[in-house]
């Protein structure tokens, strides 16, 4: 329990309502949706506005205490687990979209704003935020920048670096630094914009966000092309990418994820399917004639057993439920389920398809894989029981040979999940010695106390 | 107080259930209460956390983890929407059985439920005591809502615009009834339960116009004990199941095709919650049957009856709340609006957020009135942008609580059982 001259400190920023030590308040802030130990803080504060994330930054670093910038808390690699002792800063209460503007295109947004409320608010003025990942319920759009989260239409429209165009945060020492603009065009000074995104609240505490918006597409249409052989399905995809056809989405489901979803909704799937493709291409209505009848072709050429071209809105939604039952149906399945997102260049999804296989048999593993084929952003999800020690083990050594793979295939550790607590150790093998200390060098001249979400990324600060 | 390694040991036995929790955090998107606090300690993937927490023995606070448990309306929206298939309630249920044998039961609980609840009888003659004397201490404020406030300050009903208690009870008005199969060839036992038994015995009268009109035979025992869940939501297990014995004298060894309710908590309980919450094996067995034939008035009337929309009616404006235990538990969300369209004479309009919890959750809303009144105002102002000219929903529990949000917004759309609205129907 924290002391009580620092609780005090506390409360006379944000209030004695919003300061939370009890142990059955700091608990419930001791882990996020990654599979790791849990942490409790020693304090939890909720700011209403944003001056006083910067007042609690400042306070934070005065006493040297580890901070932890809490969204939703549903990020994949322990970013949100504080250290302990630390202090949890939650960033709901400061979830004001605070301009939309239509005229030029961008919103200014706080930290805490819901993703999927912000996107209907959006769309509610005729525009389109696209960034999308499958948590969008409840992230929030701090934690997507922070952890530069992608989703389904990552492919075609980006990730969330592709949408941030300005960022105010505060440092270290509470100062307010900006940088980027409204305009589209901006190069004035360094590009701290991009340094933020998947910095996981290591090197600043976000306190606005300026965000691109675009036009909507005037018309989308959906399929569901069945493969007997998961290498035709794979070879599909860069055919179709080779063919200069950018689909909105183009996911992959392999069978043990389509005959788990069949099961879970009863949505009459092809459950002897090798794998499916969910493709769905967007843009001029002509253009979208023209491209879903390519892509309808390629697949066929390339084996596809049968091309289910969605009729109308009740079956594309269908299509997508599909694709959305994914992770739940897994889930059900076993108590533990560890969600991968090894990445690698779309041209070598067949290969990593094959190793998958190879490693799920070598470690007496369920694997089930789905996901952004699109963009060559697999989750081999891994089904187990952590309380199964014996199996754990494994577990942990399947994981090790999936980012050896995706990494000797030119592939990358995280395509959306971020590094976090749980990649961290990894980091050297796909970057270099170098570059970890030139971020720790970075890092200790911004954070010289290191406060700042420690043992995220780059694992402790050199001393 | 039993020890605490007795509590862990307990514990430990929900673990099975709390490993498959995954921490994705999408109950937060649903959850009524973590929408109005914003607190992890409020979302069923907080409370899991926490009692996973005390079953480990990495937390070491039973008493903060029961404050945190009874902030929970129960109304199980997050186990409707979890992907990993966590039986929230299920668990949260338990819990507070286990985290109430620890603590021992408040002495006010104590004496509602062990003296007053499972002895119908005593119970039925305090509130028709009640009933004859509230006048002294409350003053109507809404005639079309039917709803009264305190005249003295009085601690558990704060600033409530409540409904009285009926001046006579349904069992007073209503006889004993045993008859055979109507017209229908069906035959029902009737539950009316004790909100509308007490509070609300319109809704009774309409369920038994209802049934005479479609002829089908009502089997009604007096004496019925209340379903018991709230005795088990506070984690008194043992009067709990005093009541489902009770109710077992009267209904286990009748004959009848259904037993019907026109209560959603009362539907839930006797379907999902007497099966999978008694201990006692004989009492499940017996109860097992009966269970199986529980239907909620507007399932019965659809279902079974065939009652179905009719085309091209027109009149006043009715919308619908759908009651948690009817949509979350019991999945039956078409019936309700259909009978409510078989009237002919309403002009049915959508709610907004008709799906949402209205904010009551039983003794919730006694301990945490100040959240409750927030999410049931957040009902309200749906009520009030719908244009609706009446509100109809299938759980008494849920009316007295919009009334009382209506009322305090001094807005009088009357606020009826789906039932009521088709009994009127009927002439
Ligand atoms: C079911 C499920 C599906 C998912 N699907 C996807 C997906 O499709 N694509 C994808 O990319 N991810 C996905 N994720 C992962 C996760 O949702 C994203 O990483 C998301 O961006 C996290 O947002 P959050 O608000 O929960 O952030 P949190 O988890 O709370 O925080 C994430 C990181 O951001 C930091 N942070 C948060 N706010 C600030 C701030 N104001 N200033 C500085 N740092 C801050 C935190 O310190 C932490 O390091 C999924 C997760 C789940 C559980
Ligand atoms: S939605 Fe279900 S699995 Fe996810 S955190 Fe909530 S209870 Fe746990
Ligand atoms: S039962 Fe209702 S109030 Fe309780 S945690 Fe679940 S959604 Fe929230
Ligand atoms: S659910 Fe509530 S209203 Fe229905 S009988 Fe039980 S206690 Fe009474």
């Amino acid at each position: 329990m924290a002391d009580q001259a620092l609780l005090k400190e506390f409360e006379a920023v944000v209030g004695a309502d919003n300061v939370m030590s009890a142990e059955s308040d700091t608990h419930a802030y001791s882990y996020d949706a990654a599979v790791l130990d849990s942490v409790a803080p020693a304090v939890v504060v909720r700011p209403t506005e944003t001056e006083q994330l910067g007042q609690i930054t400042a306070l934070c670093n005065k006493h040297g205490l580890p901070l932890t910038v809490r969204g939703a808390g549903t990020n994949l690699s322990g970013g949100t687990i504080p250290s302990k002792g630390g202090v949890v800063v939650l960033t709901g209460a400061l979830n004001k979209v605070i301009e939309l503007n239509t005229d030029d295109l961008y919103a200014i947004v706080q930290p805490g704003v819901v993703t999927a409320k912000f996107a209907a608010d959006v769309a509610a003025k005729g525009l389109f935020y696209p960034p999308d990942p499958g948590s969008q319920a409840v992230s929030t759009l701090g934690g997507n920048v922070a952890e530069n989260a992608g989703g389904l239409r990552g492919l075609k429209y980006g990730v969330t670096k592709d949408y941030l165009m300005g960022i105010s945060f505060f440092d270290v020492d509470g100062n307010l630094v900006k940088s980027g603009s409204r305009t589209v065009k901006c190069v004035t000074g360094y590009n701290l914009p991009g340094l933020m995104t998947a910095s996981e609240g290591t090197l600043g505490v976000f306190n606005e966000l300026t965000l691109k918006l675009i036009p909507p597409p005037q018309a989308a249409q959906s399929m569901m092309a069945v493969f007997d052989d998961v290498q035709a399905a794979s070879k599909t995809v860069s055919a179709i990418i080779a063919a200069k056809i950018l689909p909105a989405t183009l996911e992959f489901m392999d069978n043990f994820t389509i005959r788990t979803v069949d099961n879970f909704r009863k949505a009459g799937l092809p459950t002897d399917a090798a794998a499916l493709l969910l493709i769905e291409v967007d843009g001029h209505p002509a253009q979208v004639a023209e491209e879903a009848e390519k892509v309808e072709k390629i697949c066929s050429e390339h084996g596809a057993r049968s091309v289910d071209v969605a009729r109308d809105a009740d079956h594309r939604a269908k299509v997508w439920q599909a694709r959305r039952d994914a992770l739940p149906a897994l889930a059900n399945l076993k108590p533990t389920c560890v969600l991968e997102d090894a990445t690698v260049p779309r041209s070598k999804i067949p290969a990593m398809m094959q190793a998958l296989d190879r490693i799920s048999k070598e470690f007496k593993l369920t694997i089930g894989t789905f996901g952004h084929a699109g963009d060559g952003n697999l989750h081999p999800t891994i089904l187990t029981d952590k309380r199964n020690h014996d199996e754990w083990v494994r577990v942990e050594k399947a994981i090790d040979a999936i980012f050896d793979e995706a990494l000797a295939m030119g592939g990358t550790l995280s395509g959306e999940h971020g590094i976090g607590m749980a990649k961290a150790k990894y980091m050297e093998q796909e970057t270099s010695r170098a570059t970890i200390e030139f971020s720790r060098r970075m890092k200790k001249s911004l954070d010289p106390k290191g406060i700042l979400n420690p043992g995220k990324i780059i694992s402790a600060l050199l001393d | 107080m039993a020890d605490i390694q007795k509590l862990v040991t307990m514990l430990n036995e929900l673990d099975d259930q709390l490993v498959n929790c995954m921490r994705c955090g999408m109950c937060q998107a649903v959850c009524p209460v973590f929408t109005e606090t914003g607190r992890e300690a409020d979302v069923a993937r907080g409370k899991i956390s926490l009692l996973d927490g005390l079953a480990h023995e990495i937390l070491k606070d039973p008493k903060g983890v029961k404050d945190k448990l009874d902030r929970c309306l129960l109304c199980g929206t997050c186990q409707a929407n979890c992907p990993s298939g966590v039986h929230v309630l299920d668990i949260f249920l338990k819990a507070r059985a286990i985290l109430t044998g620890y603590f021992g039961l408040s002495p006010a609980k104590r004496a509602i439920f062990r003296q007053l609840l499972t002895r119908p009888e005593l119970f039925n003659k305090l509130t028709s005591f009640g009933s004859k004397f509230q006048g002294l201490f409350a003053k109507p404020v809404n005639d079309v809502l039917g709803t009264s406030c305190a005249r003295f300050q009085a601690p558990v009903i704060a600033d409530r615009h409540f409904p009285r208690l009926a001046d006579k009870a349904f069992h007073k008005i209503a006889p004993a009834m045993d008859q055979p199969a109507g017209s229908s060839g069906k035959r029902v036992a009737f539950f009316p339960g004790c909100m509308v038994d007490k509070v609300y015995p319109k809704v009774g009268q309409a369920v038994l116009k209802v049934l005479a009109h479609h002829g089908v035979g009502v089997f009604m025992p007096h004496g019925q004990a209340c379903c018991g869940i709230p005795a088990l939501s506070s984690g008194d297990r043992d009067s709990f199941e005093k009541m489902v014995g009770t109710n077992a004298e009267l209904f286990a060894n009748a004959d009848f095709d259904y037993i019907i309710t026109p209560c959603a908590t009362c539907s839930a309980t006797l379907k999902d919650i007497w099966p999978t919450m008694v201990d006692d094996e004989g009492l499940k067995a017996r109860i097992a049957p009966v269970s199986a034939k529980v239907l909620d008035i507007s399932e019965f009337l659809v279902d079974v009856l065939g009652v179905t929309a009719l085309e091209g009616a027109s009149g006043k404006k009715v919308t619908y709340h759908d009651p948690c235990h009817l949509r979350n538990s019991l999945h039956v969300t078409a019936q309700p609006r259909t009978v409510i369209k078989a009237t002919g004479n309403a002009s049915f309009v959508e709610l907004p957020n008709a799906a949402t919890c209205c904010g009551c959750g039983g003794s919730f809303s006694l301990q945490h009135y100040d959240i409750s009144k927030k999410i049931g105002d957040l009902k309200a102002k749906s009520v009030e942008d719908s244009g609706a000219e009446t509100l109809a929903t299938s759980c008494p529990a849920c009316m007295m609580q919009i009334s009382d949000r209506l009322s305090q917004r001094g807005h009088s759309v009357p606020v009826k059982h789906v039932v009521e609205v088709y009994a009127d129907s009927l002439g």
